[in-house]
């Protein structure tokens, strides 16, 4: 079952392509991993797919329910609404001066938002808005105990270490619930323990029924968790498949390595990426 | 040794300066010496008081710098432990205010006024403060709610009740049908086409004769009655003082109107405070922290602003009304960018986001030049020293921490150095 396909997508910006015609299919319930290295365009296909760019061509489709969803035809906001795909941020965009908990219900503003009746039910306090603040707070803390933050609950965000404030960013997204999940560098300035334990997260995340999409550097997490990986080089797709293939791939250790490495085609590109 | 000496030296520099901005306004004196002639006299004298006391007063204030002791921790959170008891103490002595024996009817019109600039800070802390768009142009909606009252009363003959709900659906709808354009902007670009509207507004009544009498406004405009009885000082019958059978006085309508304007700033007060603890008012704040975060989230970034901005314009509108009913009497000399920036210098004085702040700064700004009536030309002096010192003892306002709107275990105030307050 296909969650995401993107087909034939380019990117212009100006004269540069940043996106050339690229092509992919995310499978539900896989975590499907984007690498490739700086510069290859990652980042530019994930804007385009969660709206912050729209493809100069090609076209970007989320599947659920029994409906398919163009991507690049919604406007920003209806991604996460229509779309119910979420993302979070290479550099961490939290609300920092409102707490982790307030973080995590501003994520559900759009159901919340529906039960108070365009603002004056909630007002005065009527009607099912408590029902569905309960049922908010309930989602909120299933995240905050996932994410090991329940005892940070009422901190300021911004007060939050590094790591926690990665973890609170992944709970925010997941508590607008997603279908699919797509995760710019979640690994980034994680230590190795951080970095297990956000293995273990995104796997948790996996099983609970959303798929996940992410642009990784850390071959450690990329290559132990990822189902299917993808990998860009100078805005094209070079290679498509399983860990296992893309390791002894011969145009990902090129691209990584460098041209003139023919030598040696079987050395292993965890190393030379890592 | 070394830190004296330091001392002094940026004490010398301060002292310079001193000299060179008091120079032309302390060191000569223009007199008109005969008909045809000035004459310029130097008068050192005044110049090196101004210079020697400015030298003395910055030694001063780098040895409080080095000696003063941080403020204990038990001190420190006494003071924020009674800060919850001012705003009822506050809300107290406003209700009870016109009351009291023996309070001279100009203080309860300047208790009107300063009331009337709170419900315009508590509207605007909404647009400014919580979703943090900076609005330099609010004067708008206060002259869309005057004038709405004015044209509608002078011309169909209604009177301020059914008048306020209409001026503050007029002043929302113009501040959806301005803000449609201009709200894809951000910051300072936000500020300046808000300006401009503010701006436009004024002009367009000062130029519009013929509907809203240009520069000579709208006169007799109908005074608010209280369930039909006027605040006539003929008394009789329909009077408010013939039906309780007083004596007809003006302090009695001064009271009404300061009840009114009461209850319309603590309904506005009330609606933001519920608003805040609400989704919409918390994606006004999320808005306020990071609007590209806000978008992947779901949240429709400009119809929610569109919201900040309606709202905030409506009780905007409201407080024009009253100003409309409370006067008899509007042109658009009362719709100056001065007042937009009035306003707006509560909301930041206050501490943008805080609704008490705002309370407190009305009282500054519009209590203490009121208040220092007597001392004439060295009124604003006085007022402008004051303003300095106050944003260099708070620079985020008087009140910069933000209480969370929902807690799981035990709410903490958020330090000012996290909470982004105001326009980000």
């Amino acid at each position: 079952m296909t969650i995401l396909s993107v087909n034939d997508l380019t990117m212009r910006f100006g004269g540069l392509t940043a996106v050339n015609n690229v092509s992919f299919i995310a499978e539900r319930g896989h975590i499907t991993a984007i690498i490739g290295p700086n510069g290859a365009g990652k980042t530019t296909l994930f804007n385009c797919i969660t709206g912050f760019y729209k493809p100069s061509t090609g076209s970007v489709t989320v599947a659920h329910g029994d409906k398919a969803i163009r991507l690049d035809r919604l406007p920003g906001h209806a991604i996460a609404k229509k779309g119910r795909v979420a993302r979070t941020f290479q550099n961490i965009r939290l609300f920092a001066g409102m707490t982790v908990l307030e973080n995590l219900l501003v994520a559900q503003h759009n159901r919340l938002q529906a039960a108070t009746g365009f603002g004056v039910l909630g007002i005065l306090g009527l009607g099912g808005y408590r029902a569905a603040e309960r049922a908010a707070m309930e989602r909120a803390r299933h995240w905050l105990t996932l994410t090991d933050l329940y005892e940070r609950a009422d901190d300021p965000a911004g007060a939050l270490p590094y790591g926690a404030q990665r973890r609170l960013e992944i709970a925010r997204a997941m508590c607008t619930d997603p279908v699919l999940l797509c995760l710019d560098e979640p690994a980034a300035g994680l230590n190795p323990r951080e970095s297990a334990s956000l293995n273990d997260l995104l796997l948790k995340i996996r099983d609970e029924g959303t798929s996940l999409l992410l642009i990784e550097h850390d071959m450690g997490v990329v290559m132990k968790i990822s189902d299917h990986i993808i990998v860009l080089d100078h805005g094209k797709k070079i290679a498509d498949g399983t860990p296992a293939e893309i390791r002894a791939d011969a145009h990902v250790i090129a691209a990584y390595l460098g041209e003139g490495d023919e030598d040696d085609p079987d050395a292993p590109v965890a190393e030379g990426a890592a | 040794m070394r830190r004296v000496q330091a001392d002094l030296h940026d004490a010398a520099m301060v002292a310079f300066f001193a000299l060179l901005i008091f120079g032309p306004f302390l060191g000569l004196r223009l007199g008109d010496g005969d008909a045809n002639n000035l004459d310029l006299t130097g008068t050192p004298a005044r110049l090196a008081w101004a210079v020697g006391l400015t030298f003395l007063a910055r030694l001063g204030m780098l040895q409080w710098q080095h000696f003063r002791r941080p403020v204990p921790v038990r001190v420190a959170s006494a003071v924020a432990r009674s800060g919850r008891y001012v705003a009822p103490a506050l809300l107290v002595f406003a209700v009870a205010m016109p009351l009291l024996p023996g309070i001279a009817n100009a203080y309860v019109d300047l208790g009107v006024l300063i009331m009337t600039y709170v419900m315009l800070g508590w509207g605007l802390n909404i647009v400014v403060g919580l979703a943090g768009l900076l609005d330099l142009g609010y004067v708008a909606f206060y002259a869309v709610g005057a004038y709405s009252f004015g044209l509608l009363s002078t011309n169909f003959g209604l009177g301020f009740w059914e008048c306020l709900p209409l001026a503050g659906i007029l002043a929302a709808s113009w501040g959806v049908f301005l803000g449609f354009p201009v709200l894809r902007l951000r910051g300072d670009y936000l500020a300046i086409v808000t300006l401009a509207f503010g701006e436009i507004i004024r002009l367009v009544i000062t130029n519009w004769v013929s509907l809203t009498g240009g520069p000579n406004g709208i006169t007799e405009i109908p005074h608010p009655s209280l369930f039909g009885l006027t605040f006539s000082m003929a008394g009789g019958p329909g009077t408010f003082a013939g039906f309780f059978g007083l004596d007809p006085h003006p302090e009695q309508r001064t009271a009404f109107l300061y009840y009114i304007i009461l209850a319309l700033a603590l309904l506005t007060n009330w609606v933001t405070l519920r608003l805040r603890k609400q989704p919409l008012g918390r994606a006004w704040e999320a808005l306020r922290e990071d609007e590209i975060a806000c978008r992947s989230l779901g949240i429709n970034v400009r119809n929610t602003k569109l919201t900040a901005f309606a709202i905030g314009a409506m009780f905007g509108g409201f407080a024009g009304c009253f100003f409309a009913t409370r006067d008899g009497f509007i042109s658009p000399d009362s719709f100056t960018f001065i007042e937009s920036a009035t306003v707006l210098a509560i909301v930041v004085l206050g501490g943008s986001g805080s609704q008490l702040g705002v309370v407190l700064a009305a009282c500054v700004m519009i209590g203490i030049p009121a208040l220092l009536q007597s001392l004439q030309i060295y009124r604003m002096l006085i007022f402008g020293l004051a303003l300095v010192v106050i944003m260099i003892v708070r620079p985020r306002g008087f009140i910069s921490t933000r209480r969370p709107t929902v807690w799981l275990h035990k709410a903490r105030e958020i330090g000012a150095e996290l909470a982004t307050h105001g326009p980000g």
